[in-house]
């Protein structure tokens, strides 16, 4: 899914320009590259972009500015994909991010992810595409919370849950298991049975489902 | 009788300091903390200089006073007090020696008064220990700006470690995620198979490890979250970390005021790690509510118990942070568990 235009909110310059050449590198153009949350505001309501990435830490606070724009504009343009990137990763805000817009359409993932390029690309086309994508260690998290009734799923259902909750789909958890697609939907129904979660056809209704359950 | 005054003026002079002195000492017995006075050091050498500095040291006047209420009342109580405890069992104990008491009805009499004994320890304690709150704000009167000064030296550390969290963050962890971003696009560009795309990627993961153990630095320094979004919320996030299922319970109106959030943020933090290291619980619940005009935190687990606060700084030093914004820990752990962890901060702020 080549062609994004993305708006870009960061504000190490070095890190930003690098973002710019990578997203260009797989097609996409950069249409704005700002450096603050004002910015970053204006840009996506002039350039009206597919998906806007933004930092959650930005001047002139340094505090949480990426996650509250992301929210604001999230009210005035409900389809806009947003893809939060982060030092470090937590509940509190990936639980805000969920909440706006229902969840879809919108990624919240530790900066570190960009180092696999390819992955980070597909993340965000996914999110643009209307999917979530939460990052790993905030699903750790998540997991933790409901140590109870996920006693009850074997290892490998385990496993399956966590990427589920990531964002990926039945033919991504295949590869990455190296089993088969068919084995993947057995496990899934075994999950969603286990936690009374009604069963769904759809992948990403299934991921909704899933951090619905984790969040409760 | 003028002669009697005098030898009673210079006995009051002579014995006022080494008065206070015993009673500083007998301060430790009752509520096991070190009692100490600051004498001001002397403007010069020489006796004379050293009178002068005694007689204008506010701690030296307060010694003599203490001495005056001592030689004048306080011995009176004292002997009153151990009197009253002590008579009725020792009454009670020499029943059988008594000239009209039959022996063998006394022996019984007697018995109740052993039994009586440990009873009289009651008074006497309550009194050693109201003795004590009366005396130590005149001898050891723990001075105001000391209080402040503390207060300060805890905000200094506070901001200073907001100060590293900020520099780490916009220095080290960006470099490394521009590096990780830089080595990521390097391996696209080399064929997959060669060596220079096996080393390409070592580096990767190295400078990804590098950045996962700077987080969890950074986190132990400063945590974002509750600065932008308050103790539950922040209490939550490290809940979800803890290895042990965490129930977490808060009742709060709003934020709470900067201090009590960063030094109940570190309760919970030293608290869960307790847990998880040494407990062996399988639950853990935290409750943070506010109770009159004091903010209560409390955290129990479901594990073994005999849990030893002298062990390890951890909670002694929690302890000291309290005690700068008046809270208290309270730490209840007999053996075969649970353990409650019970932290209460005066928060006025809300009354």
């Amino acid at each position: 899914m080549p062609g994004l235009r993305v708006v870009l909110a960061e504000d190490a310059v070095l890190l930003r320009e690098g973002l710019v050449g990578l997203l260009e590198r797989f097609g996409h153009k950069v249409v704005a590259a700002v450096g603050d949350a004002e910015a970053l505001l204006s840009a996506a309501a002039t350039h009206r972009p597919d998906i806007v990435v933004a930092d959650v830490r930005m001047p002139p606070d340094y505090s949480d500015e990426g996650v509250r724009a992301a929210l604001k504009l999230r009210e005035t343009q409900p389809d806009l994909a947003i893809l939060i990137l982060s030092q470090y990763v937590e509940q509190t805000y990936a639980a805000e991010l969920l909440d706006a817009g229902h969840g879809s359409g919108v990624g919240y993932l530790l900066k570190d992810r960009i180092g696999d390029v390819r992955e980070f690309v597909d993340a965000l086309e996914n999110v643009a595409d209307g999917r979530t994508v939460i990052d790993p260690d905030v699903v750790r998290q998540l997991l933790n919370r409901h140590r109870t009734p996920l006693a009850r799923l074997t290892p490998r259902e385990h496993e399956v849950l966590g990427l589920i909750a990531e964002g990926r789909s039945n033919a991504a958890i295949a590869r990455r298991l190296v089993v088969t697609e068919a084995a993947v939907s057995k496990h899934i129904a075994s999950i969603l049975t286990k936690l009374d979660l009604p069963p769904a056809e759809d992948d990403h209704r299934r991921v909704l489902a899933v951090l619905a359950y984790l969040r409760s | 009788m003028p002669v009697a005054g005098a030898v009673g003026l210079a006995l009051f002079i002579a014995l006022g300091l080494p008065v206070a002195g015993l009673e500083r000492m007998k301060l430790r017995l009752v509520d096991n903390s070190r009692a100490v006075v600051n004498r001001r050091p002397p403007s010069g050498t020489g006796p004379r200089a050293r009178w002068i500095s005694r007689l204008r040291d506010p701690s030296v006047w307060r010694d003599y006073g203490f001495a005056m209420l001592a030689f004048t009342g306080l011995w009176m109580i004292d002997f009153g007090v151990i009197a009253l405890a002590g008579w009725l069992p020792l009454m009670l104990i020499s029943a059988p020696i008594q000239p009209d008491m039959h022996v063998l009805l006394g022996l019984p009499v007697a018995l109740v008064g052993f039994l009586l004994l440990p009873v009289a320890a009651y008074p006497v304690t309550a009194w050693a220990g109201a003795r004590a709150m009366i005396t130590r704000p005149v001898l050891a009167p723990l001075e105001a700006e000391i209080i402040r000064s503390r207060a300060r030296l805890v905000d200094a550390y506070e901001s200073e470690r907001r100060r590293i969290e900020r520099d780490l963050h916009d220095g080290a962890q960006q470099r490394l995620v521009t590096l990780t971003m830089r080595l990521g696009l390097a391996r696209l560009d080399l064929p997959p198979d060669s060596p220079a795309a096996s080393q390409v990627e070592q580096a990767l993961r190295e400078a990804q490890a590098a950045l996962a153990e700077l987080r969890e630095l950074v986190r132990g320094v400063h945590q974002q979250v509750l600065t932008d979004r308050g103790l539950p919320a922040a209490v939550r996030d490290l809940a979800g970390r803890s290895p042990i299922p965490v129930d977490v319970n808060f009742a709060l109106p709003g934020r709470l005021p900067d201090q009590i959030e960063v030094t109940s943020y570190y309760v919970v933090s030293e608290a869960l790690t307790n847990i998880a290291k040494h407990s062996g619980a399988t639950r853990c619940r935290i409750d943070g509510s506010l109770k009159g005009d004091a903010f209560m935190l409390s955290v129990r687990d479901d594990g073994r118990g005999g849990a030893d606060p002298s062990a390890g700084s951890g909670l002694a030093g929690l302890a000291d942070r309290l005690s700068v914004i008046d809270g208290t820990i309270t730490l209840t752990s007999p053996n075969g568990g649970p353990t409650h962890l019970l932290v209460e901060i005066p928060c006025p702020a809300f009354a």
